[in-house]
């Protein structure tokens, strides 16, 4: 087998990868975790592309690089942790780590049979393009489940506001729908009274 | 040439890193919550290979409902994160026994 450009880029990001997911569980400080969280995604995402998976290698980019993980620091930096204690059995939960993950690689290289997955990629048809692929795929057979995503994502918002939302005693806040409801007449009293005269006055 | 046993090898090795990054910070969420993304991202790396090599594209419908879903549970697990930071002024598993399980 020839080393191909598209092979040695897969191996490059693959390495890339491979070293920032041990430095995510691995390093002490969760900024930096969060950050090598980072570098992972966008490199799945070049990953992705090597598939020619554009539309999914994209939204990667975007909902995780830009949204997900930006929230992760937010959360990380807003909250003031003490790693120390957080790091005990670090090192003793090490061995017991490495060793299920080592028995569960081998376990599942074991199942795949690598030699029976070499196959090669089938060719693209001429002018194919992988969002318009993944569109009829998904406006057409997965209409229901697509909008059901959309049920969800609303849900978590709602459920992510109401569980952070507090309401702190005494404080003084306004109530938009009330300020929305009012009439002038309950803001100004017109009095009706007798104008002064120069004599009247002191 | 890329083969598919390339893509779902490198799954499989990502998946037994989040494994491992889990049994071995069982103490801090904020990284438990990351290895967990990083499981998901090996499986939808699977769905991805699989898509392609076997030009079906229900696989990257399916990775799209599992980016959908992923971004969903993050969000409300760090609110509770910081609901309950916010109470007991810790995120720390050992500290948190107030259900005595």
């Amino acid at each position: 087998m020839e080393l191909t450009w598209n092979l040695g880029l897969f191996y490059a990001f693959a390495t890339v990868l491979v070293i920032a997911a041990l430095g995510v569980i691995s390093v002490k400080n969760s900024v930096h975790a969060a950050l090598l969280l980072v570098l992972c995604f966008f490199t799945t995402a070049a990953l992705w592309l090597l598939m020619q998976a554009e539309f999914l290698a994209i939204a990667l980019v975007l909902v995780y690089v830009g949204a997900v993980m930006v929230l992760f620091l937010f959360v990380v930096m807003m909250l003031d942790i003490n790693t120390e204690p957080m790091r005990e059995g670090f090192i003793r939960y090490l061995p017991i780590g490495i060793g299920v993950a080592l028995v569960m690689l081998a376990e599942m290289v074991g199942l795949m049979g690598v030699k029976s997955l070499a196959t090669p990629p089938p060719l693209d048809p001429a002018g194919a393009s992988n969002t318009v692929w993944l569109g009829n795929a998904l406006f057409r057979n997965f209409l229901l489940p697509f909008e059901t995503a959309a049920v969800i994502l609303t849900v978590a918002v709602i459920a992510a506001i109401m569980l952070t939302l507090r309401k702190r005693e005494n404080t003084k806040y306004q109530n938009p729908s009330r300020q929305v409801a009012v009439k002038a007449s309950e803001r100004v009293r017109i009095v009706k009274m007798q104008s002064a005269t120069k004599e009247a006055a002191p | 040439m890329i083969t598919l046993a390339h893509f779902i090898v490198l799954g499989a090795v990502l998946f037994c890193i989040s494994v491992a990054g889990i049994f071995i910070n069982r103490k801090n969420i904020i990284i438990l919550l990351m290895a967990i993304e990083l499981m998901l991202l090996s499986v939808n790396m699977n769905f991805v290979a699989f898509s392609r090599y076997l030009g079906d594209a229900s696989g990257q419908v399916f990775v799209f409902f599992i980016l959908t879903v992923a971004a969903a549970e993050s969000a409300i697990g760090l609110a509770i994160l910081v609901v309950l930071f916010r109470n007991r002024a810790t995120i720390n598993v050992g500290e948190i026994d107030t259900l005595k399980g």
